[in-house]
This record gives structure tokens, C-alpha cells and sequence, in this order.
């Protein structure tokens, strides 16, 4: 198009108008791509789950737990090929604020059911010959500057008490999206203190992991072990791990909602911010364009010279918004976030989205301006000036 | 006997502001001849500027048609209109109205942007604009680098570079002072003479009238022809 030049001279025209609304845009992509990324970050226990386990927990709330004893009827269901189980522990570290989540986990089936946990084969050796042991994230470790053979002490809330511990082993993910924020210790290790300390509370566990060869079978495999329990002291809920994690996200569903109303509004506003300049850029030239239509230019011109100059800040905005995500801010975020989620890379779609909301805001902020420069007749268009 | 170029048959033009009818041209017939330089004169308000704007098409009438070499401007749609102007019509403005942000040459080049001309060719063709107006020498200049009678002999360049029938002036010398509005009127006096352009041109200057061949008088919406 001839008219580009005409198009890239008039943006640099207001150069502290454009310069300021371009910056404004970039930093509601910046924005915008953050809050999509923390809102992902719920989101990415979801997204780490496999098809082939399920879940059982008890059928009233997470919080009450299941008799270990049920692990042998759900061995039996066809199609089940592997039982573990697991257990919240909730102790604290030093202070409250260190938060990290604490999981007492069967020694000998857990690991087989997470392969993606990868843990040296003579750390993991350690780790079963010592009833104290601990398996941690290679994020955790790295947040408190743990390693291999460090004893750590644990407060417990749940289970009262100091309870000591080794490290025997870092494991790391195999994907991006694994969690490596976790610390497992032995549910021996809690059982064992329990038949002691309240042994009302001890063959108790949090919940089953089921694994399972074809996700296909999930629903009715499912419904087969809640099924066993039926009328039994403890009820269980079955479900895909995927469902189960997801469970977890929806109790945080209003600050999740806050944050895409959020993400939204930052669009919004910004869409003001352009609307305004692109209104008062139109307006300045109502006499130029009125001249240009004298010379023959017809409204397909006039729409091509405001859309482009709209659609040309909101992409340097958009491009800018997405060069100030990646390289300063990003690499912050990651690691504020990277202590209560598993941390992992902006999606390619956040940031497709983030443009895609610059060049959208580009477009509609063009069309009232346009609408008013090729409705107003060439001789009211002149008079401006006189 | 020269052919009749422009033809305006009772023609009248009101404009209408908060339903309230303003009569600014009653009646109007009109002929401009080919290769006619025109002089359109008369008190401030006499709706010179709107009589100009009618000829050029930007424009409609009331009442009445504007014909141009037989064909009846009323009967073309708004698209095929502003195609019509690039083809026939060169428009000159009071002040000047060139594009701020384009140099000298590229203001000129504006309207055969409208033209299938190729880059070599639009560049022949300004450069040759320029020459006649004695700009040749300042074609990377910007508007607000140039002086008043400078910048409207570029916008003459830029009414004749499409080789319109038609120039129109609208006060082409009322912003400038006496000495660049000769050399305007003189290079407009040139184009009609040695270039055979047809030229119509409001002005209030007496002097400026005296370089054309025909004097109209607009008073009050009516013409007298002098
Ligand atoms: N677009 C318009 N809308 C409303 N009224 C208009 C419009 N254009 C012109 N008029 C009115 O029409 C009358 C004639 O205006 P016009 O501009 O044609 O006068 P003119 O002879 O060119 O005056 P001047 O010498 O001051 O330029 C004036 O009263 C003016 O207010
Ligand atoms: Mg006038």
C-alpha cells in the first residue's frame, strides 16, 4: 500500500502522544500475560496430571482420611494394575511463611506411580534403607539451600510434634510441568509415631493413587471402587487425578475469577487509552483528510490511514508489552510464584493472546475515529481551518 | 469558438444548520470554456467558495446540475465522484493545505498516488511539476521549511500533476504577501497561457483579477458577469 509511509510519518508525528500510548500498552500486555501466567499456575497441577491414575479420597472432604486396609479390595477390581497411597502432612519449617506442601508417601509403591519424578537410583536406595528419610523438589532445595544428608526438623500441625528428618535425595522433573516444590517422607515413618503417640489415628491415610493401564476404563473402574465402600464407615470419591487437582483449583475459583475480571479490565482500560489518542489524532486531521478526499482519496483510503496507524501503535505495543514479559519481568515472576507452584515457561498462548488483545484494542479503538473522518462532508472538513 | 467545459444550469445551493434553511446561491447558470482563465469575485459570505466547491464536485447542489463535458456530476455516486475529481479536477486552497508530514515531492506525488503510473513515472511527473513552479531545488523540503508563496506554489505543482481539465483556486494568493502573490498569479497567468489550462480562481484581490480573461461577480448568491 502507497499509503504506509503516510501511515509511519503520522505516528511519529505526536512523538510523546504515541510514545506514551505505546508504553501504556505494553505494559497492559505485560499485565495481561502476568495475570494469564499466575492464573496458569493454578492451573498446572491440572495440567501435570496423568490419564492412567486415579484418585480415591473420602467421600465427605479431603480432610478426612481412609482406612489403609482398603488398599487390598481396590488391589482386587479388574484393571487396576498398582496401589499407593499417601498422606498429608502440614508442618512448618522454621516459620509459617516457609509454606511448602509435605507428603507422607508409601516407600516402596509411590515412586512407581510418579515416574516422572526422578530420583538417583542410590538416593533412592538411601532413602528406603532410612526410616527418616526425605525426598525433595530440586526447587525446594534450592529455595532453602538444601542438600543430600542436610537434617532438617519439621513442626507438625497436624501431627504434633518435632519430627526430624534426613534429606536422603533431590528428585527433578522429567517435564517442565512436574512440581518440584515437594517434600516426601516415609508414611512409615508417621504411622509408626502414630501407633504410639494417638493410635486412633494410625493405618489412616489421605487418599489412594489407582493406576491404571487404559484411561478408557476410568469412569467405570472408578465407580467399581466407590462401589466397595458403600455403606462402609468411610465412603470414597473416586476421580482422574486431573479431576481431583482441578477440585483443588476451584477452591481458589474467586481469586482465579478476580484475576481474569482483572485481566480483562486491564484490556479494557487500555482500549480507552488508545481510543482516546486515535480520537484525537482523527479530529487534529480532519482538514487533511477532507484535502485528501478533494484530491480524489476515497473512504477505503481514510479507513486504511486511521486503522493502519491504530493497528501500527497497538502492534509496537503489543511487541514491546511482550520483549518487557520476557525479559525483565518474567525471570521476577517466576521466582515469587516458583515457591508455592511448580514453575514453568510462559505458554506460547498467553503471549498470542496478549498480542492478539493489542491488535483487537488496535481495531476497535480505529473505528468511531473513521467512522466520524469519512462521514464528515469534504466542505464542513475545509472549514476547520478557515 | 472554444468548447464549454463546465456548465451550470440553475443551479441554487442552501445549507442546513439545526433545521434552518441558509440560501447562499440562487439561480445560478454558468458556463466556464476550455483553455478560459476565470475570475471569481465579490464581498465575503457571496458564496464564492461554495460555487467553487460545486464546480469541483466535493459538493452537491440543491437544485439545478453542474455538467462537465456533458456528463451530469448529480448522476455519479460518491466513490465514482472522488474518482472524477482525481481525473479532472486540480483544487488549490487558500492555505495552501499541503501534508505536514511529507516533503515537497511526496505532497506532489499524493495524488498520482490515486494512478496506476509507476514509480519511475510519478517521479518523471513530479519532477517536471516541480520545474514549472521553480521548486525543483527544493523537493526534500518539508512544509513548515518552506515560505507561504513556496508552499502554495507546491500545491499548484500538486493540483497539475494529474494534468486535470480543471484548476480550481479558492483565494490562492489571500494568504500571501504582495510580492509572492504576483509571482503566484503570474505562474497561474503561465499555466493558462503557455500550459492551456482552464482556470477558475476566487479572489477578492482586483489586481489578481486583472491577469484573468473573465470576471464573474457573486453578490449575495446571484452572478453578474462583468
Ligand atoms: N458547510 C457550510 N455549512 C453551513 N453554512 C455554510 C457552509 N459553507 C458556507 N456556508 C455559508 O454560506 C455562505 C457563503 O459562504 P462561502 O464560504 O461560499 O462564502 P465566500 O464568498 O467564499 O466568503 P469568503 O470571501 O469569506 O470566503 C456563508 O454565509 C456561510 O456561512
Ligand atoms: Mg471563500
Amino acid at each position: 500500500m502507497k499509503l504506509l509511509k503516510l501511515i509511519f510519518r503520522n505516528t511519529g508525528r505526536h512523538k510523546l502522544r504515541s510514545s506514551l500510548t505505546i508504553l501504556g500498552l505494553a505494559i497492559a500486555v505485560m499485565a495481561f500475560s502476568v495475570i494469564r501466567y499466575s492464573i496458569d499456575a493454578w492451573y498446572s497441577g491440572v495440567a501435570a496430571s496423568s490419564p492412567n491414575r486415579l484418585i480415591t479420597r473420602n467421600a465427605i472432604s479431603i480432610i478426612f482420611t481412609l482406612p489403609l486396609s482398603y488398599r487390598d479390595k481396590i488391589a482386587r477390581i479388574d484393571g487396576v494394575t498398582g496401589v499407593s497411597w499417601a498422606q498429608w502432612f502440614g508442618g512448618i519449617y522454621v516459620d509459617a511463611k516457609n509454606f511448602f506442601p509435605q507428603i507422607a508417601v508409601d516407600k516402596d509403591t509411590f515412586f512407581d506411580m510418579y515416574p516422572e519424578y526422578i530420583v538417583p537410583t542410590d538416593e533412592m536406595k538411601a532413602f528406603l534403607s532410612e526410616r527418616n528419610a526425605a525426598l525433595v523438589g530440586r526447587k525446594l532445595a534450592d529455595r532453602f539451600g538444601w542438600s543430600v544428608g542436610d537434617p532438617i526438623r519439621l513442626t507438625g500441625t497436624i501431627y504434633p510434634g518435632e519430627w526430624d528428618f534426613v534429606i536422603r535425595g533431590i528428585y527433578t522433573g522429567a517435564k517442565e510441568t512436574t512440581d518440584e516444590t515437594q517434600w516426601f517422607f516415609r508414611y512409615d515413618y508417621l504411622d509408626e509415631r502414630m501407633r504410639k503417640e494417638t493410635p486412633v489415628r494410625a493405618g489412616q491415610v489421605g487418599w489412594f493413587i489407582i493406576w491404571i493401564n487404559d484411561p478408557s476404563q476410568a469412569a467405570i473402574i472408578s465407580e467399581k471402587i466407590d462401589r466397595l465402600f458403600d455403606n462402609s464407615m468411610a465412603e470414597t470419591k473416586t476421580e482422574t487425578e486431573e479431576a481431583f487437582n482441578l477440585s483443588f483449583v476451584s477452591m481458589a475459583s474467586s481469586i482465579i475469577i478476580g484475576l481474569r475480571i482483572i485481566s480483562i479490565l486491564v484490556i479494557g482500560i487500555i482500549l480507552l487509552v488508545l481510543a482516546n489518542t486515535m480520537a484525537m489524532t482523527a479530529r487534529e486531521r480532519v482538514p487533511e483528510y477532507a484535502v485528501m478526499k478533494t484530491l480524489g482519496f476515497r473512504p477505503v483510503h481514510i479507513v486504511g490511514l486511521i486503522f493502519g496507524e491504530s493497528l501500527f501503535i497497538a502492534i509496537l505495543g503489543g511487541l514491546l508489552g511482550i520483549v518487557i514479559t520476557l525479559f525483565p519481568v518474567m525471570p521476577l515472576v517466576r521466582t515469587a510464584l516458583g515457591h508455592f507452584f511448580p514453575t514453568f515457561p510462559l505458554s506460547v498462548v498467553t503471549l498470542i493472546l496478549g498480542m492478539s488483545s493489542a491488535i483487537v484494542v488496535g481495531f476497535l479503538a480505529a473505528v468511531f475515529p473513521t467512522f466520524k473522518a469519512v462521514k464528515t462532508p469534504i466542505v464542513d472538513g475545509l472549514r476547520v481551518i478557515d | 469558438m472554444a468548447e464549454t467545459l463546465v456548465k451550470l444550469e440553475d443551479v441554487s445551493k442552501s445549507y442546513w444548520r439545526d433545521s434552518i434553511e441558509i440560501p447562499v446561491l440562487h439561480h445560478i447558470n454558468l458556463e466556464i470554456l476550455t483553455g478560459e482563465f476565470v475570475a471569481l469575485m465579490g464581498p465575503s459570505g457571496s458564496g464564492k467558495t461554495t460555487l467553487l466547491n460545486l464546480i469541483a464536485g466535493i459538493d452537491r447542489p440543491s437544485q439545478g446540475r453542474v455538467i462537465f463535458e456533458h456528463e451530469d456530476l448529480s448522476t455519479l455516486s460518491e466513490g465514482d465522484l472522488a474518482r472524477w475529481r482525481s481525473r479532472h479536477i486540480g483544487f488549490v486552497f487558500q492555505f495552501y493545505n499541503l501534508m505536514p508530514v511529507l516533503t515537497a515531492f511526496e505532497n506532489v506525488e499524493l495524488p498520482l498516488l490515486l494512478t496506476k503510473l509507476s514509480r519511475a513515472e510519478r517521479h518523471k511527473q513530479v519532477e517536471t511539476a516541480l520545474a514549472i513552479v521553480g521548486l525543483a531545488d527544493r523537493m526534500k523540503h518539508y512544509p513548515n521549511q518552506l515560505s507561504g508563496g513556496q508552499e502554495q506554489r507546491v500545491a499548484i505543482a500538486r493540483a497539475i500533476v494529474t494534468d486535470p481539465d480543471l484548476i480550481l483556486a479558492d483565494e490562492p494568493t489571500g494568504d500571501l504577501d504582495k510580492q509572492s502573490a504576483e509571482e503566484i498569479m503570474d505562474l497561474l497567468a503561465q499555466l493558462n497561457k503557455d500550459f492551456g489550462k482552464t482556470i477558475t480562481m476566487v479572489t477578492h484581490d482586483p489586481r489578481a483579477a486583472e491577469h484573468a480573461r473573465v470576471i464573474h461577480r457573486l453578490d449575495k448568491g446571484e452572478l453578474e458577469t462583468a
